[in-house]
């Protein structure tokens, strides 16, 4: 068979049926231990338990950088979901989530077991991590990241490799969008839906005559949050007076924000993330921006993308400014507080966001599993496409076949005045309804790609 | 050291045919590391590549480049684009990666050699750093900025389609007429590249040449008196281990096709810096160990979690496993940084020359030949003073 | 109008920071002969000295608040609250500036530790070697700090009474509107005299003066029977200090985490190498250089013409006066050409 496709077709998959492969092999006289080939029968594939008692499961996190204690979160997140998959615990959501065919047992009767990594939030450092998970331990999931563009990368990644991909944090629209991918999944929310959730809020808060000032982080997620939130806030009425780039790590923002000062605009809007943002923040409200009469009006400073870490970070200064969130541990419902409180006891404090949607997401992914009677990745994405659960923290929610996006509640959040404790950071402003937030699914543009690799 | 004696060519041949079967054989003896998957061995082989072709600079001539991490930036940038316009063939990705480094190098190394010393080492890693800042921002309809450049399913691939193949479904692997370049295929890909590249660098440390760059580190100035031109010499080891830093750049995207900018960061120039020295400067496979050494720390301590040490201590009783899983947690996983830093200052407090040094001393400790020994010694101590 | 005038000051103030660090690092330099890749890492350590002043100052009295449940959540009331009452609370207040008086003794001790147990050893050895081994113990310092404080950074805040802005602008007749925050200011103010403490060391006092001897001609120094060594051991420790101090003051306005060093070293070595390595006045010179064409650059006047030209200006900077000026702006001949 592989003669005549050899001709039209030299994929890799056609090549490897075939007896090309071992041919391929003899040419540069090596022997492969171990040899893997992928699909090789429509039954085999990468990640495949076999007859193992355990199912092993990637966690890649950012364990060195910027974002380490995000990522040190997000892995306590996931063993968290481990241990209640595997029926150790109180079960946290597993008694919350609806519909949800865990039993306690594992995965299909599997114990779940983890390895971990380090994606140094770097592209490279975190394919090569989550080719060690696939290559080497043979995880039949990998999850994690805090970061769009090592998302994107590894789900990339997942995709070649036929290994289903279970985004963390990750905000920008591309994930979903652009660069969707059939093996990717994201639970978390993106900047198109902060845009949304956050510019009714602003015009109530802030009215409809607003001129707002850009400062954006100069990669590919700022740019789709400047999108997003620009074409949100110039819907409400209001204009936008500049756009400003800002590199990566500039630490001090000092050169950017004197403009501000006097451009006429009375909102300034800082499309930054993480150290970034704790930086621009600080140094804007120093600037005594937030002191500022303008226009007649109080000059604002908005961060569409919020969370505690970098509340904490910002400390003072982040008291009263508004943001979106996509979970917070105060929320009342049945399943955040199921979770807050099996994390809470586990570990004493309350989780982040970032933990929530890790949590959340290895659940979705042993459950779909569970639903589908097999780890091969074709079923499991099957059963995830179109999934609607609720009891996860978030409402109703939605993984929208289409483009692979959860779509659930927003919450707007506000950083408090006067917190009651230590990890009493922001409040919830409004919890935005799924229906305000959601988009055509072909908005982004962007193709999954096959089922099957 | 054995390269500063005269070598016969004959045992350079055995030199490689041992290395060649050592090489070779990784998937088999790597297997107890726990290193024998694909990937790893891949960047072993990679980062091999870029070390050795640094180790001529370096090591030879003494210049201490910051900046060449521009030059694997723009290998697995070229070879990603050559894989998206013109095919998925490795051979044009290698050729236009290896070539357009070593222009690119050219044109750096032109303006960097003018001067030496720490101001050589600043203007190459502001070049670098330039290159870096301008691919992560401005320069993303080409480099993709922050995601990295990737294949898609609607790329021209001009000659692939021109010789009627198309990719169906998923995206098209790189390969070699068939021969994949991920997994243990693409091993061997990077494993034949190896070892001609080192068969090269061997050549180069022998050649008449290679000796007027290591006059060149011992004493510019009298080579300038002797009426001798340094520059040219100079220009041709900076643009031969910037082709050698493009070849492992391409490869590095025929092993993934995927190009990030992080890659041109100055974190990155520093780590192949940190691979020469580890591994021994100035010696023929010292770069191969550190790259070797330093790639296993990265993938096999940043693995290790809480989990895997009590499951490792669980032989100790449990109120002396918690206690001491965590006391070794704090060197690997989220710390295994730290391990890193405390490795380097080790070796280079007690092993100036890099590991090296101590397989050296390791072997005259074992063979122990009494008075040869201290003159051979003192020999030794000439070489390393000079050649680092 | 307004908006260059403000620039001057970012640029200036900048200039403030960037000078301060490489005064350190190129003093090192022109004293021991030694590349202090580590150098980043005691910038970050004096941050650090303000951020565990601020957290020995807030210890408190934790009540458990009642309302939150699963997890144990504290309102906490420092000690020094409870005992001096608004006393205690002007303390606190003052966390940062008070920090300075503990940064001096605790960044001079490490220092003169580094230089005791570490550089000295490297005195004689390749420049690669020091790099590298100033580097290691740079990552080393830096995840000590992590472990101990996490990645996070933590926010330090500047005494009330200077959190707020002063009319510059009045000052040069430019309208009450340009306004520039009082921490900046007193930064400049303090770089600049601490700036002007290191030259007045070092040119009217004897022991500066034989310390510039030293740099000047170790040999015959040591030859007249003077301890050169024990005093570049002190200097070791002033230049610590020097970079503790920049960074004790620069928390206000970056909230610091473990990674800040690392932020600085790349930078810092341009600004030392473009002054011209071992030259004081060099350093300085091309920190407020840098910086106020870094803030130039960064105007959205300058950007449209010349698109991620505020990403390079450093570099290309660095580019162009290396190659107009061989030895950077005040570089001696024959140092660090080999």
């Amino acid at each position: 068979m592989s003669e005549t496709k050899l001709i039209g077709n030299v994929s890799r998959r056609t090549i490897l049926k075939g007896s090309a492969a071992t041919t391929g092999a003899a040419l540069i006289g090596g022997t492969f231990p171990m040899h893997f080939i992928k699909n090789a029968h429509a039954q085999t594939f990468r990640g495949d338990p076999g007859s193992a008692a355990s199912v092993k499961l990637g966690f890649n996190v950012p364990q060195t950088g910027p974002y380490a204690d995000e990522g040190a979160d997000e892995l306590r997140a996931y063993q968290l979901a481990v241990k209640h998959i595997n029926g150790e615990g109180d079960g946290g959501m597993l008694n919350t989530m609806k519909p949800l065919e865990l039993k306690g047992n594992g995965i299909l009767g599997k114990k779940v077991e983890f390895v971990t990594g380090d994606t140094q939030t770097k592209s490279d450092a975190a394919r090569a991590s989550a080719k060690r998970m696939i290559e080497k331990d043979n995880v039949a999931m990998v999850t994690g990241g805090s970061s769009s563009g090592v998302a994107i990368a590894v789900q990339g990644l997942c995709q070649e490799m036929g290994v289903i991909f279970m985004a963390g944090l990750t905000h920008s629209n591309d994930t979903t969008g652009k660069d969707k991918k059939r093996y990717g999944f994201r639970h978390f929310f993106n900047a198109y839906m902060s845009g949304q959730a956050i510019a009714p809020v602003l015009l109530d808060e802030y009215g409809n005559e607003r001129r707002a000032y850009h400062l954006t982080a100069d990669y590919t997620w700022g740019w789709t949050q400047e999108e997003s939130i620009k074409a949100a806030t110039e819907n409400i009425g209001w204009e936008t007076v500049n756009t400003v780039r800002t590199p990566v790590g500039a630490g001090d923002f000092s050169q950017y924000i004197t403009p501000v000062l006097n451009s006429g605009a009375d909102v300034l809007i800082l499309n930054h993330y993480g150290k970034d943002m704790v930086n621009s923040l600080t140094q804007a409200v120093q600037f005594g921006l937030r002191d500022k009469q303008v226009n007649g009006k109080n000059f604002e400073i908005v961060v569409p993308l919020y969370s505690r870490l970098m509340a904490q970070g910002a400390g003072e200064a982040a008291k009263g400014i508004l943001g979106t969130t996509n979970w917070h541990w105060s929320l009342t419902d049945a399943g955040s507080q199921a979770f807050v409180k099996s994390f809470g006891q586990e570990y004493g404090f309350p989780p982040s966001q970032a933990a929530h949607t890790c949590y959340v997401q290895t659940l979705l992914y042993a459950n779909a599993c569970e639903m589908a009677g097999t780890f091969a990745p074709w079923e499991v994405i099957k059963q995830l496409e179109g999934f609607e659960f609720d009891g996860a923290g978030n409402g109703p929610t939605l993984y929208r076949a289409e483009d692979h996006q959860c779509f659930k509640d927003v919450l707007v959040v506000r950083g408090k005045e006067n917190p009651q404790s230590n990890f009493d950071l922001l409040e919830v402003v409004k919890n935005v309804p799924r229906a305000q937030v959601e988009y055509p699914a072909d908005m982004f543009g962007g193709e999954l790609g096959p089922y099957q690799v | 050291m054995s390269n500063t004696k005269i070598v016969s060519p004959k045992k350079d041949m055995i030199f490689m045919a041992i290395l060649s079967a050592v090489v070779l054989t990784m998937p088999l003896w790597l297997q107890p590391f726990g290193a024998a998957y694909p990937d790893l061995m891949q960047k072993f082989m990679i980062f091999g590549i870029f070390a050795i072709g640094y180790n001529i600079l370096f090591g030879l001539t003494g210049y201490l480049s910051f900046g060449h991490a521009a030059f694997l930036g723009v290998g697995s940038y070229t070879a990603v684009w050559s894989f998206k316009l013109l095919s998925m063939n490795v051979i044009p990705a290698l050729i236009f990666g290896t070539v357009l480094s070593g222009l690119f190098a050219l044109a750096i190394g032109f303006v960097s050699l003018r001067r030496s010393g720490i101001y050589f080492s600043i203007l190459t890693l502001a070049f670098a750093q330039m290159s870096y800042n301008l691919a992560y921002s401005v320069l993303t309809p080409i480099t993709n900025g922050e995601t990295g450049l990737q294949l898609e399913q609607a790329d021209p691939r001009v000659l692939d389609r021109m010789s009627g193949i198309v990719a169906d479904g998923s995206l098209p692997t790189p390969n070699l007429f068939g021969i994949e370049g991920i997994g243990y295929s693409g091993f061997y890909i990077c494993a034949a590249l190896m070892l001609i590249s080192f068969f090269i660098y061997l050549r180069i440390f022998r050649s008449p040449f290679g000796l007027k760059l290591r006059a060149i580190k011992s004493n510019q100035n009298r080579m300038g008196y002797t009426g001798f031109s340094t520059r040219p010499y100079l220009m041709t080891a900076f643009v031969i281990s910037g082709m050698y830093a493009g070849l492992a750049g391409s490869l590095l995207a025929v092993t993934d096709p995927l190009a990030g900018a992080e890659r041109m960061q100055w974190t990155a120039s520093g780590e192949v810096v940190l691979i020469t020295i580890l591994g021994g400067v100035g010696t023929l496979i010292g770069p191969l160990l550190g790259a070797g050494i330093i790639k296993y720390f990265e993938n096999i301590f940043s693995a290790f979690n809480d989990t895997v040490l009590l499951n490792a201590f669980s032989f100790l009783p449990d109120w002396l496993a918690h206690p001491v899983a965590s006391l070794v947690g704090l060197f690997v996983g989220e710390g295994w940084h730290l391990t890193l830093g405390l490795v380097f200052m080790l070796i280079v407090i007690f092993l100036p020359g890099g590991i090296m040094e101590g397989i050296s001393r390791l072997s005259r400790l074992v063979t122990n030949r009494g008075k040869s020994d201290s003159h051979e010694n003192k020999e030794k101590e000439q070489t390393s003073a000079g050649e680092v | 109008m307004d908006a260059i005038f403000l620039q001057i000051l970012n640029g200036l103030d900048k200039g403030g920071a960037y000078a301060l660090i490489a005064l350190g690092l190129t003093l090192v330099f022109g004293t021991l002969g030694v590349v202090n890749f580590a150098h980043g890492a005691i910038f970050m350590m004096g941050a650090f000295c303000a951020v565990t002043l601020e957290k020995l100052l807030t210890l408190s009295v934790k009540v458990k608040d009642e309302s939150v449940t699963f997890f144990d959540a504290y309102k906490e009331t420092p000690y020094l609250e409870l005992w001096f009452g608004d006393t205690g609370t002007a303390i606190i207040d003052w966390s940062v500036p008070l920090s300075i008086i503990l940064a001096i003794p605790v960044m001079l001790l490490i220092g003169i530790v580094m230089e005791r147990f570490l550089i000295r050893h490297f005195y004689k050895r390749p420049h690669a070697e020091q790099i590298l081994v100033t580097f290691g113990l740079a990552i080393v310092l830096q995840e000590v700090v992590k472990a101990a404080f996490g990645a996070n950074p933590i926010p330090q805040g500047a005494p009330d009474i200077v959190s707020g802005s002063a009319a510059v602008g009045a000052l040069f007749g430019l309208g009450e509107a340009v306004v520039y925050p009082w921490w900046r200011l007193i930064y400049l103010a303090f770089s600049l005299m601490t700036i002007g403490l290191v030259f007045s060391f070092l040119h009217f006092t004897t022991y500066g003066m034989v310390v510039r001897a030293g740099m000047a001609d170790r040999e015959t120094v040591e030859l007249l029977g003077i301890n050169i060594e024990r005093r570049f051991t002190i200097v070791f420790g002033i230049a610590a200090v020097v970079a503790g101090l920049a960074g004790v003051m620069y928390t206000p306005v970056l909230p610091p985490d473990y990674h800040l060093g690392m932020d600085f070293l790349v930078l810092s070595f341009v600004v030392v190498v473009v002054g011209g390595m071992g030259s004081l006045p060099g350093a300085v010179a091309a920190g407020f250089l840098l910086g106020i064409l870094q803030s130039f650059s960064s105007m959205t006047e300058v950007k449209d013409i010349f698109p991620g030209i505020d990403q390079i200006i450093i570099y290309l900077v660095a580019v162009v006066i290396l190659l107009t000026r061989p030895r950077g702006l005040m570089g001696r001949r024959g140092v660090m050409e080999s």
